[in-house]
Protein backbone atom coordinates (compact mmCIF):
# COMPACT_ATOMS: atom_id res chain seq x y z
CA UNK A 1 0.00 0.00 0.00
CA UNK A 2 1.26 3.68 -0.86
CA UNK A 3 1.92 5.31 1.94
CA UNK A 4 1.31 8.90 2.11
CA UNK A 5 2.64 11.72 4.26
CA UNK A 6 0.42 13.86 6.51
CA UNK A 7 -0.35 16.44 4.36
CA UNK A 8 -2.51 19.67 5.27
CA UNK A 9 -4.90 20.35 2.42
CA UNK A 10 -7.42 23.74 2.01
CA UNK A 11 -10.52 22.42 -0.39
CA UNK A 12 -13.68 22.93 1.85
CA UNK A 13 -13.04 26.01 3.86
CA UNK A 14 -10.98 27.79 1.11
CA UNK A 15 -12.10 31.13 0.14
CA UNK A 16 -10.38 31.60 -3.55
CA UNK A 17 -13.59 30.40 -5.41
CA UNK A 18 -17.03 31.31 -5.78
CA UNK A 19 -19.87 29.19 -5.00
CA UNK A 20 -22.40 30.46 -7.64
CA UNK A 21 -19.15 30.12 -10.55
CA UNK A 22 -18.95 26.39 -10.05
CA UNK A 23 -22.51 25.89 -9.91
CA UNK A 24 -23.17 27.51 -12.74
CA UNK A 25 -20.32 25.56 -14.89
CA UNK A 26 -21.75 22.75 -13.78
CA UNK A 27 -25.01 23.24 -14.69
CA UNK A 28 -24.38 23.68 -18.10
CA UNK A 29 -22.38 20.47 -17.93
CA UNK A 30 -24.42 17.04 -19.59
CA UNK A 31 -25.52 15.37 -15.97
CA UNK A 32 -24.01 12.37 -17.42
CA UNK A 33 -20.42 13.86 -17.28
CA UNK A 34 -20.72 15.16 -13.66
CA UNK A 35 -21.81 11.57 -12.84
CA UNK A 36 -18.52 10.63 -14.75
CA UNK A 37 -16.40 12.75 -12.91
CA UNK A 38 -17.82 11.76 -9.59
CA UNK A 39 -17.31 8.10 -10.26
CA UNK A 40 -13.83 9.09 -11.68
CA UNK A 41 -12.63 10.73 -8.92
CA UNK A 42 -13.59 8.57 -6.22
CA UNK A 43 -15.23 10.21 -3.91
CA UNK A 44 -16.56 8.46 -1.34
CA UNK A 45 -19.40 9.08 0.97
CA UNK A 46 -18.01 11.20 4.07
CA UNK A 47 -20.52 10.71 6.69
CA UNK A 48 -18.93 7.08 7.56
CA UNK A 49 -20.12 4.46 5.19
CA UNK A 50 -18.21 5.49 2.72
CA UNK A 51 -20.60 4.77 -0.27
CA UNK A 52 -19.27 5.36 -3.86
CA UNK A 53 -20.91 8.68 -4.35
CA UNK A 54 -20.61 9.14 -8.53
CA UNK A 55 -23.06 5.19 -7.51
CA UNK A 56 -25.53 7.23 -5.83
CA UNK A 57 -26.51 9.42 -7.77
CA UNK A 58 -26.55 7.52 -10.98
CA UNK A 59 -28.79 4.90 -9.07
CA UNK A 60 -31.05 7.97 -8.31
CA UNK A 61 -31.07 9.82 -11.71
CA UNK A 62 -31.96 6.02 -13.62
CA UNK A 63 -34.76 6.00 -11.72
CA UNK A 64 -38.08 7.15 -13.41
CA UNK A 65 -40.23 9.06 -11.00
CA UNK A 66 -42.29 12.26 -11.23
CA UNK A 67 -40.64 13.03 -7.70
CA UNK A 68 -37.09 12.74 -6.15
CA UNK A 69 -36.01 13.93 -3.48
CA UNK A 70 -32.58 15.25 -2.27
CA UNK A 71 -31.72 15.03 1.74
CA UNK A 72 -28.41 16.85 3.32
CA UNK A 73 -27.57 14.70 6.83
CA UNK A 74 -26.83 16.86 8.47
CA UNK A 75 -27.42 15.31 11.85
CA UNK A 76 -23.77 14.48 13.23
CA UNK A 77 -24.16 12.51 16.27
CA UNK A 78 -21.35 10.47 16.50
CA UNK A 79 -18.70 11.16 19.55
CA UNK A 80 -16.02 13.59 18.74
CA UNK A 81 -17.91 14.55 15.48
CA UNK A 82 -18.16 18.42 14.69
CA UNK A 83 -16.82 19.16 11.60
CA UNK A 84 -20.50 19.57 9.78
CA UNK A 85 -21.20 22.02 12.26
CA UNK A 86 -17.86 23.49 11.27
CA UNK A 87 -18.96 23.61 7.48
CA UNK A 88 -22.61 24.70 7.78
CA UNK A 89 -21.43 27.43 10.01
CA UNK A 90 -18.59 28.89 7.50
CA UNK A 91 -19.58 27.45 4.35
CA UNK A 92 -23.72 26.56 4.21
CA UNK A 93 -23.20 27.97 0.38
CA UNK A 94 -20.72 25.00 -0.86
CA UNK A 95 -23.25 22.96 0.88
CA UNK A 96 -26.62 23.62 -0.92
CA UNK A 97 -24.56 24.37 -3.94
CA UNK A 98 -23.82 20.80 -3.45
CA UNK A 99 -27.38 19.63 -3.47
CA UNK A 100 -28.59 21.42 -6.41
CA UNK A 101 -25.77 19.97 -8.45
CA UNK A 102 -27.54 16.52 -7.45
CA UNK A 103 -30.50 17.86 -7.85
CA UNK A 104 -30.02 18.83 -11.31
CA UNK A 105 -28.19 15.11 -12.04
CA UNK A 106 -30.83 13.40 -10.36
CA UNK A 107 -34.11 15.36 -11.77
CA UNK A 108 -35.13 16.33 -8.13
CA UNK A 109 -37.19 19.47 -7.49
CA UNK A 110 -37.38 19.08 -3.70
CA UNK A 111 -34.37 19.19 -1.25
CA UNK A 112 -34.23 18.94 2.99
CA UNK A 113 -31.76 19.75 5.41
CA UNK A 114 -31.45 17.20 8.27
CA UNK A 115 -30.24 19.07 10.96
CA UNK A 116 -29.70 18.18 14.10
CA UNK A 117 -31.69 19.59 17.10
CA UNK A 118 -28.72 20.67 18.99
CA UNK A 119 -27.56 22.65 16.14
CA UNK A 120 -30.92 24.87 16.23
CA UNK A 121 -28.29 27.71 16.83
CA UNK A 122 -28.03 27.84 13.12
CA UNK A 123 -31.55 28.17 12.01
CA UNK A 124 -31.23 31.91 11.89
CA UNK A 125 -28.32 31.73 9.69
CA UNK A 126 -28.99 28.88 7.47
CA UNK A 127 -32.61 30.28 6.64
CA UNK A 128 -30.73 34.03 5.43
CA UNK A 129 -28.28 31.44 3.55
CA UNK A 130 -31.20 29.22 1.76
CA UNK A 131 -32.89 32.94 0.75
CA UNK A 132 -29.72 33.75 -1.27
CA UNK A 133 -29.52 30.30 -2.55
CA UNK A 134 -32.89 30.12 -3.99
CA UNK A 135 -31.85 33.77 -5.46
CA UNK A 136 -29.51 31.83 -7.41
CA UNK A 137 -31.49 28.83 -8.57
CA UNK A 138 -34.08 31.45 -10.06
CA UNK A 139 -31.21 33.23 -11.88
CA UNK A 140 -29.53 29.96 -12.77
CA UNK A 141 -33.10 28.67 -13.80
CA UNK A 142 -33.07 25.23 -11.87
CA UNK A 143 -36.47 24.32 -10.39
CA UNK A 144 -34.94 23.44 -6.38
CA UNK A 145 -36.58 24.37 -3.85
CA UNK A 146 -34.80 23.54 0.04
CA UNK A 147 -36.13 23.18 3.18
CA UNK A 148 -34.86 22.54 6.83
CA UNK A 149 -35.84 19.87 8.37
CA UNK A 150 -34.90 19.88 12.23
CA UNK A 151 -34.17 16.93 14.19
CA UNK A 152 -35.47 16.21 17.87
CA UNK A 153 -32.42 13.88 19.03
CA UNK A 154 -32.12 10.60 18.03
CA UNK A 155 -28.25 9.18 17.14
CA UNK A 156 -30.10 6.46 15.09
CA UNK A 157 -31.08 9.40 12.79
CA UNK A 158 -27.77 9.83 10.69
CA UNK A 159 -28.51 6.18 9.88
CA UNK A 160 -30.55 7.72 6.39
CA UNK A 161 -33.02 5.25 6.52
CA UNK A 162 -34.04 6.40 10.12
CA UNK A 163 -33.62 9.46 8.72
CA UNK A 164 -36.12 9.26 5.97
CA UNK A 165 -38.88 7.35 8.82
CA UNK A 166 -38.45 10.47 11.19
CA UNK A 167 -39.30 13.01 8.56
CA UNK A 168 -42.22 10.92 7.68
CA UNK A 169 -43.40 11.72 11.43
CA UNK A 170 -42.39 8.53 12.54
CA UNK A 171 -39.96 6.87 15.20
CA UNK A 172 -36.54 7.39 13.74
CA UNK A 173 -36.40 3.06 13.32
CA UNK A 174 -34.18 1.77 10.26
CA UNK A 175 -35.88 0.39 7.19
CA UNK A 176 -34.81 -3.39 6.41
CA UNK A 177 -32.95 -2.93 2.81
CA UNK A 178 -33.40 -3.22 0.38
CA UNK A 179 -34.97 -1.44 -1.25
CA UNK A 180 -32.26 1.43 -0.97
CA UNK A 181 -33.27 5.25 -0.32
CA UNK A 182 -32.41 6.03 -4.14
CA UNK A 183 -34.72 3.58 -5.16
CA UNK A 184 -38.13 3.90 -2.46
CA UNK A 185 -36.57 6.39 -0.01
CA UNK A 186 -38.61 9.68 1.36
CA UNK A 187 -42.40 9.22 1.18
CA UNK A 188 -41.50 6.17 -0.94
CA UNK A 189 -39.99 8.12 -4.04
CA UNK A 190 -36.34 7.81 -5.31
CA UNK A 191 -33.71 9.63 -2.87
CA UNK A 192 -30.10 10.54 -2.33
CA UNK A 193 -28.89 11.33 1.34
CA UNK A 194 -25.35 12.71 1.32
CA UNK A 195 -23.89 13.93 4.54
CA UNK A 196 -23.11 17.56 4.72
CA UNK A 197 -19.36 17.12 3.72
CA UNK A 198 -19.73 15.10 0.72
CA UNK A 199 -21.83 17.76 -1.17
CA UNK A 200 -19.08 20.21 -0.39
CA UNK A 201 -17.18 17.80 -1.98
CA UNK A 202 -18.94 17.32 -5.29
CA UNK A 203 -18.32 21.23 -5.64
CA UNK A 204 -15.16 20.92 -5.31
CA UNK A 205 -14.45 18.51 -7.95
CA UNK A 206 -16.21 20.41 -10.07
CA UNK A 207 -13.91 22.71 -9.39
CA UNK A 208 -10.69 21.05 -9.42
CA UNK A 209 -11.79 18.47 -11.36
CA UNK A 210 -11.45 14.56 -10.83
CA UNK A 211 -7.75 13.63 -11.71
CA UNK A 212 -6.45 16.25 -9.20
CA UNK A 213 -8.85 15.28 -6.36
CA UNK A 214 -7.77 11.45 -7.27
CA UNK A 215 -4.26 12.46 -7.09
CA UNK A 216 -4.76 13.04 -3.54
CA UNK A 217 -5.05 9.94 -1.07
CA UNK A 218 -4.79 6.34 -1.74
CA UNK A 219 -5.97 3.42 -3.62
CA UNK A 220 -9.88 3.09 -2.56
CA UNK A 221 -9.46 6.35 -0.63
CA UNK A 222 -8.95 9.32 -3.01
CA UNK A 223 -8.81 12.90 -2.07
CA UNK A 224 -9.22 14.23 1.46
CA UNK A 225 -11.03 14.52 4.66
CA UNK A 226 -12.23 16.88 7.13
CA UNK A 227 -10.71 15.24 10.60
CA UNK A 228 -12.16 16.61 14.11
CA UNK A 229 -9.40 16.01 16.88
CA UNK A 230 -10.45 15.77 20.15
CA UNK A 231 -9.42 14.33 23.53
CA UNK A 232 -5.49 14.95 24.52
CA UNK A 233 -4.13 16.98 22.24
CA UNK A 234 -2.82 20.66 22.42
CA UNK A 235 -4.19 21.16 19.21
CA UNK A 236 -7.70 20.16 19.58
CA UNK A 237 -10.21 21.03 16.29
CA UNK A 238 -10.86 20.47 12.92
CA UNK A 239 -8.24 20.01 10.35
CA UNK A 240 -8.88 18.87 6.46
CA UNK A 241 -6.32 16.49 5.73
CA UNK A 242 -5.14 13.90 2.78
CA UNK A 243 -6.34 10.36 3.45
CA UNK A 244 -4.16 7.31 3.62
CA UNK A 245 -1.86 8.98 6.55
CA UNK A 246 -0.26 6.67 8.91
CA UNK A 247 -1.69 6.97 13.03
CA UNK A 248 2.03 7.25 13.49
CA UNK A 249 2.12 10.43 11.33
CA UNK A 250 -1.33 11.65 13.27
CA UNK A 251 -0.35 11.21 16.67
CA UNK A 252 2.97 12.89 16.28
CA UNK A 253 1.62 15.98 14.47
CA UNK A 254 -1.80 15.83 17.15
CA UNK A 255 -0.71 14.14 19.90
CA UNK A 256 0.46 15.72 23.34
CA UNK A 257 3.52 13.13 22.89
CA UNK A 258 2.42 10.86 25.44
CA UNK A 259 -0.69 8.69 23.19
CA UNK A 260 -1.52 5.62 24.51
CA UNK A 261 -4.52 5.17 21.69
CA UNK A 262 -6.61 6.73 19.29
CA UNK A 263 -10.21 6.34 18.94
CA UNK A 264 -11.00 6.22 15.03
CA UNK A 265 -14.08 7.23 13.79
CA UNK A 266 -16.22 7.82 17.35
CA UNK A 267 -17.56 5.15 19.12
CA UNK A 268 -18.76 3.04 15.62
CA UNK A 269 -15.40 3.26 15.25
CA UNK A 270 -12.02 1.46 16.15
CA UNK A 271 -9.48 2.24 19.15
CA UNK A 272 -5.93 1.87 18.00
CA UNK A 273 -3.06 1.20 20.39
CA UNK A 274 -0.02 2.96 20.38
CA UNK A 275 1.41 -0.71 18.87
CA UNK A 276 0.14 -0.46 15.99
CA UNK A 277 -0.07 3.70 14.89
CA UNK A 278 3.04 2.83 12.51
CA UNK A 279 0.94 -0.17 10.36
CA UNK A 280 -2.17 1.65 10.61
CA UNK A 281 -3.81 3.90 7.46
CA UNK A 282 -6.62 6.30 8.05
CA UNK A 283 -8.90 5.10 4.76
CA UNK A 284 -11.68 3.31 3.19
CA UNK A 285 -10.33 0.45 1.72
CA UNK A 286 -9.58 -2.63 3.63
CA UNK A 287 -12.77 -2.57 5.48
CA UNK A 288 -12.02 -3.59 9.24
CA UNK A 289 -9.15 -5.50 8.93
CA UNK A 290 -7.48 -2.65 11.11
CA UNK A 291 -5.03 -1.73 8.61
CA UNK A 292 -6.60 0.81 7.50
CA UNK A 293 -10.12 2.65 9.03
CA UNK A 294 -13.28 3.51 7.98
CA UNK A 295 -14.05 6.98 9.23
CA UNK A 296 -16.11 9.86 9.75
CA UNK A 297 -13.20 11.75 10.86
CA UNK A 298 -13.36 11.72 14.60
CA UNK A 299 -10.33 11.47 16.07
CA UNK A 300 -10.04 11.15 20.22
CA UNK A 301 -6.45 10.85 21.53
CA UNK A 302 -5.88 9.27 24.89
CA UNK A 303 -2.72 9.88 26.58
CA UNK A 304 -1.61 7.10 29.47
CA UNK A 305 -3.34 8.60 32.37
CA UNK A 306 -6.39 7.51 30.58
CA UNK A 307 -8.76 4.64 31.72
CA UNK A 308 -9.78 2.60 28.67
CA UNK A 309 -12.70 1.17 30.76
CA UNK A 310 -13.95 4.22 31.48
CA UNK A 311 -13.68 4.97 27.72
CA UNK A 312 -15.37 1.74 27.23
CA UNK A 313 -17.72 2.32 29.74
CA UNK A 314 -19.01 5.45 28.36
CA UNK A 315 -19.22 4.38 25.00
CA UNK A 316 -21.35 1.93 25.75
CA UNK A 317 -23.77 3.74 27.82
CA UNK A 318 -24.03 5.97 24.80
CA UNK A 319 -24.85 3.01 22.53
CA UNK A 320 -27.45 1.73 25.36
CA UNK A 321 -29.48 4.81 25.46
CA UNK A 322 -29.17 5.39 21.31
CA UNK A 323 -30.18 1.55 20.56
CA UNK A 324 -33.43 2.55 18.88
CA UNK A 325 -34.88 -0.98 20.29
CA UNK A 326 -36.45 -2.22 17.08
CA UNK A 327 -33.74 -5.29 16.66
CA UNK A 328 -33.02 -7.60 19.74
CA UNK A 329 -29.58 -8.00 19.15
CA UNK A 330 -28.80 -4.37 19.30
CA UNK A 331 -31.55 -3.92 22.12
CA UNK A 332 -30.35 -6.46 24.31
CA UNK A 333 -26.67 -6.78 23.12
CA UNK A 334 -25.54 -3.46 24.62
CA UNK A 335 -27.25 -3.76 27.90
CA UNK A 336 -25.69 -6.97 28.42
CA UNK A 337 -22.10 -5.63 27.14
CA UNK A 338 -22.86 -2.99 29.53
CA UNK A 339 -23.53 -4.44 32.14
CA UNK A 340 -20.59 -7.62 31.43
CA UNK A 341 -18.07 -5.17 31.54
CA UNK A 342 -19.17 -3.73 35.13
CA UNK A 343 -19.37 -7.49 36.64
CA UNK A 344 -15.98 -8.07 35.26
CA UNK A 345 -14.99 -4.69 37.19
CA UNK A 346 -16.40 -5.56 40.15
CA UNK A 347 -15.16 -9.02 40.26
CA UNK A 348 -18.79 -10.44 40.36
CA UNK A 349 -17.71 -12.06 36.60
CA UNK A 350 -14.67 -14.04 35.74
CA UNK A 351 -12.34 -12.43 33.55
CA UNK A 352 -13.03 -15.12 31.00
CA UNK A 353 -16.24 -13.50 30.92
CA UNK A 354 -14.66 -11.14 28.36
CA UNK A 355 -14.78 -13.64 25.71
CA UNK A 356 -18.28 -14.38 25.76
CA UNK A 357 -18.60 -10.80 25.95
CA UNK A 358 -16.61 -10.57 22.90
CA UNK A 359 -18.51 -13.23 20.94
CA UNK A 360 -21.98 -11.38 21.63
CA UNK A 361 -20.13 -8.43 19.90
CA UNK A 362 -19.25 -10.45 16.83
CA UNK A 363 -23.25 -11.89 16.97
CA UNK A 364 -24.23 -8.11 16.90
CA UNK A 365 -22.23 -7.81 14.08
CA UNK A 366 -23.67 -10.26 12.03
CA UNK A 367 -27.22 -10.03 12.95
CA UNK A 368 -28.06 -6.44 14.04
CA UNK A 369 -30.36 -4.81 11.71
CA UNK A 370 -28.24 -1.15 11.26
CA UNK A 371 -25.23 0.58 11.13
CA UNK A 372 -25.61 1.22 14.45
CA UNK A 373 -25.88 -2.19 16.46
CA UNK A 374 -23.59 -3.36 14.06
CA UNK A 375 -20.88 -0.98 14.61
CA UNK A 376 -21.07 -1.53 18.02
CA UNK A 377 -18.51 -4.15 18.33
CA UNK A 378 -16.20 -2.26 16.23
CA UNK A 379 -15.18 -0.40 19.60
CA UNK A 380 -15.77 -2.84 22.04
CA UNK A 381 -13.75 -5.80 20.58
CA UNK A 382 -10.91 -3.04 19.41
CA UNK A 383 -10.94 -2.07 23.25
CA UNK A 384 -11.20 -5.22 25.05
CA UNK A 385 -8.50 -6.67 23.18
CA UNK A 386 -6.18 -4.29 22.85
CA UNK A 387 -6.89 -3.06 26.60
CA UNK A 388 -7.72 -6.08 28.64
CA UNK A 389 -6.36 -5.60 31.77
CA UNK A 390 -7.57 -2.16 31.84
CA UNK A 391 -11.22 -4.15 31.77
CA UNK A 392 -10.02 -6.51 34.52
CA UNK A 393 -8.21 -4.46 37.35
CA UNK B 1 -56.68 25.15 28.36
CA UNK B 2 -58.66 26.70 25.39
CA UNK B 3 -55.92 28.92 24.94
CA UNK B 4 -53.40 26.03 25.02
CA UNK B 5 -56.01 23.61 22.47
CA UNK B 6 -55.23 26.18 19.90
CA UNK B 7 -52.09 26.59 20.42
CA UNK B 8 -52.29 23.48 18.69
CA UNK B 9 -54.10 23.67 15.88
CA UNK B 10 -52.35 26.91 14.72
CA UNK B 11 -49.44 24.96 14.84
CA UNK B 12 -50.89 21.88 12.74
CA UNK B 13 -52.70 24.43 10.32
CA UNK B 14 -49.63 25.84 9.88
CA UNK B 15 -47.89 22.52 9.05
CA UNK B 16 -50.86 20.73 7.61
CA UNK B 17 -52.34 17.58 9.06
CA UNK B 18 -50.35 14.93 7.11
CA UNK B 19 -48.17 12.29 8.99
CA UNK B 20 -45.25 13.69 7.47
CA UNK B 21 -45.51 16.45 9.62
CA UNK B 22 -45.59 15.32 12.82
CA UNK B 23 -41.94 15.90 13.94
CA UNK B 24 -42.66 20.24 13.09
CA UNK B 25 -45.87 20.20 15.21
CA UNK B 26 -44.46 18.25 18.24
CA UNK B 27 -41.47 20.92 18.45
CA UNK B 28 -43.40 23.66 17.94
CA UNK B 29 -45.75 23.24 20.58
CA UNK B 30 -43.09 21.49 22.58
CA UNK B 31 -40.87 25.24 22.02
CA UNK B 32 -43.71 27.22 23.84
CA UNK B 33 -43.84 25.52 27.28
CA UNK B 34 -40.06 22.96 27.17
CA UNK B 35 -42.27 20.03 27.02
CA UNK B 36 -45.04 18.21 25.82
CA UNK B 37 -48.59 17.07 28.36
CA UNK B 38 -50.62 13.67 27.45
CA UNK B 39 -53.41 16.08 27.13
CA UNK B 40 -51.14 17.57 23.98
CA UNK B 41 -50.49 14.16 22.51
CA UNK B 42 -54.14 12.99 22.28
CA UNK B 43 -54.80 16.82 21.32
CA UNK B 44 -52.28 16.70 18.06
CA UNK B 45 -53.39 13.14 17.32
CA UNK B 46 -57.03 14.76 17.36
CA UNK B 47 -56.03 16.93 15.48
CA UNK B 48 -53.99 15.46 12.52
CA UNK B 49 -56.02 12.31 12.31
CA UNK B 50 -53.41 9.98 13.98
CA UNK B 51 -54.20 7.55 16.63
CA UNK B 52 -52.86 8.97 20.32
CA UNK B 53 -50.51 6.01 20.47
CA UNK B 54 -48.46 6.51 17.10
CA UNK B 55 -48.00 10.33 18.58
CA UNK B 56 -47.27 9.01 21.80
CA UNK B 57 -44.21 6.64 20.52
CA UNK B 58 -43.03 8.89 18.05
CA UNK B 59 -42.49 11.91 21.22
CA UNK B 60 -41.76 9.32 23.62
CA UNK B 61 -38.49 8.17 20.97
CA UNK B 62 -36.55 11.68 20.94
CA UNK B 63 -34.33 12.98 23.39
CA UNK B 64 -35.40 16.53 23.00
CA UNK B 65 -39.41 15.98 22.78
CA UNK B 66 -40.11 16.11 27.13
CA UNK B 67 -42.95 14.47 28.46
CA UNK B 68 -41.99 15.61 31.26
CA UNK B 69 -42.68 18.74 33.06
CA UNK B 70 -39.43 20.87 32.33
CA UNK B 71 -38.33 24.40 33.53
CA UNK B 72 -38.12 27.91 31.76
CA UNK B 73 -34.88 27.16 30.82
CA UNK B 74 -33.59 23.38 30.15
CA UNK B 75 -29.63 22.89 30.65
CA UNK B 76 -27.98 20.06 28.88
CA UNK B 77 -24.32 19.09 29.91
CA UNK B 78 -22.55 17.04 27.40
CA UNK B 79 -21.66 13.34 28.90
CA UNK B 80 -19.48 12.19 26.34
CA UNK B 81 -15.86 11.21 27.03
CA UNK B 82 -14.34 13.96 25.58
CA UNK B 83 -15.97 16.77 27.57
CA UNK B 84 -15.50 14.47 30.92
CA UNK B 85 -11.97 14.26 29.75
CA UNK B 86 -11.81 18.25 29.73
CA UNK B 87 -13.82 18.03 33.29
CA UNK B 88 -17.29 17.98 32.67
CA UNK B 89 -18.59 16.22 35.94
CA UNK B 90 -16.84 19.46 37.84
CA UNK B 91 -19.65 21.00 35.50
CA UNK B 92 -22.35 19.28 37.06
CA UNK B 93 -21.07 19.63 40.10
CA UNK B 94 -20.95 22.94 40.08
CA UNK B 95 -24.52 23.55 38.55
CA UNK B 96 -25.96 21.27 40.77
CA UNK B 97 -24.69 23.13 44.13
CA UNK B 98 -25.54 26.64 42.07
CA UNK B 99 -29.30 25.55 41.25
CA UNK B 100 -29.78 22.93 44.66
CA UNK B 101 -30.71 20.56 42.21
CA UNK B 102 -29.70 16.69 40.79
CA UNK B 103 -29.28 15.43 37.34
CA UNK B 104 -32.76 15.03 36.27
CA UNK B 105 -35.16 17.65 38.50
CA UNK B 106 -36.28 21.25 37.99
CA UNK B 107 -35.17 24.26 40.25
CA UNK B 108 -38.84 25.02 42.83
CA UNK B 109 -39.04 28.42 40.95
CA UNK B 110 -39.47 26.60 37.75
CA UNK B 111 -36.33 28.57 35.93
CA UNK B 112 -33.82 25.90 35.39
CA UNK B 113 -33.92 21.66 34.33
CA UNK B 114 -30.90 20.21 34.54
CA UNK B 115 -29.87 17.55 32.46
CA UNK B 116 -27.17 15.33 30.65
CA UNK B 117 -26.85 15.03 26.78
CA UNK B 118 -24.85 12.71 24.21
CA UNK B 119 -22.28 14.64 22.33
CA UNK B 120 -23.09 18.28 21.25
CA UNK B 121 -20.57 18.28 18.94
CA UNK B 122 -17.62 20.91 20.49
CA UNK B 123 -15.60 18.22 21.55
CA UNK B 124 -12.62 20.78 20.51
CA UNK B 125 -14.21 23.00 22.91
CA UNK B 126 -15.10 20.82 26.13
CA UNK B 127 -16.35 20.71 28.72
CA UNK B 128 -19.78 22.12 26.55
CA UNK B 129 -23.71 22.75 27.26
CA UNK B 130 -26.11 23.58 25.85
CA UNK B 131 -28.47 26.16 27.60
CA UNK B 132 -31.98 25.81 25.42
CA UNK B 133 -30.46 26.09 21.89
CA UNK B 134 -27.61 28.29 22.93
CA UNK B 135 -24.11 26.57 23.29
CA UNK B 136 -21.47 27.27 25.89
CA UNK B 137 -18.20 25.84 25.23
CA UNK B 138 -14.51 25.68 26.82
CA UNK B 139 -16.71 25.98 30.50
CA UNK B 140 -14.76 26.21 34.10
CA UNK B 141 -17.29 26.25 36.91
CA UNK B 142 -16.71 30.07 37.62
CA UNK B 143 -17.83 30.74 33.69
CA UNK B 144 -20.81 28.52 34.56
CA UNK B 145 -22.06 29.90 37.60
CA UNK B 146 -21.99 34.05 35.50
CA UNK B 147 -23.92 32.12 32.69
CA UNK B 148 -26.60 31.28 35.23
CA UNK B 149 -26.58 34.57 36.90
CA UNK B 150 -26.63 35.94 33.41
CA UNK B 151 -30.09 34.01 32.67
CA UNK B 152 -31.49 34.62 36.22
CA UNK B 153 -31.00 38.71 35.50
CA UNK B 154 -32.60 38.10 32.29
CA UNK B 155 -35.93 36.58 33.52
Amino acid sequence: MAKRKLKRVDLIFSKDCSCRDILAAGLQKPREEIIQTLIASGLKGRGGAGFPTGLKWKMAANEKSNKKYVICNADEGEPGTFKDREILDREPLKVLGGMALCAYVTGAREGFVYLRHEYRFLIPKLEKVLDTFHKWMEELNLDFNVKLFIGAGAYVCGEETSLIESMEGKRGEPRNKPPYPTNEGYLGKPTVVNNVETFVYTMMILRIGAEEFKAMGIEGSSGSKLFSVSGDTPKAGIYELELGMTLDEFVKEFGDGDAKAVQVGGASGFCVPRKRFAETHIGYQGGLTGFSLPTGGSMMIFNSSRSMYNVLHNYLEFFEEESCGQCTPCRVGCQQLLKGIEAVKRGEKSQKYLNDLLRLADTMKITAKCGLGQSVGNSFSSIVENFREEMIY
Amino acid sequence: MRKRESAIKIAVDKYGKERKNLLPVLQEVKQAKNYLTRSDISEIAAEMDLSSAHVYGVASFYHFLDLKVRGQNIIWVCKTISCYMKGSNDILLTLEEALKIKVGETTSDGKFSLLQTNCIGWCHKGPAMLINDQPYTDLTPEKVLQIIDEYYKKS
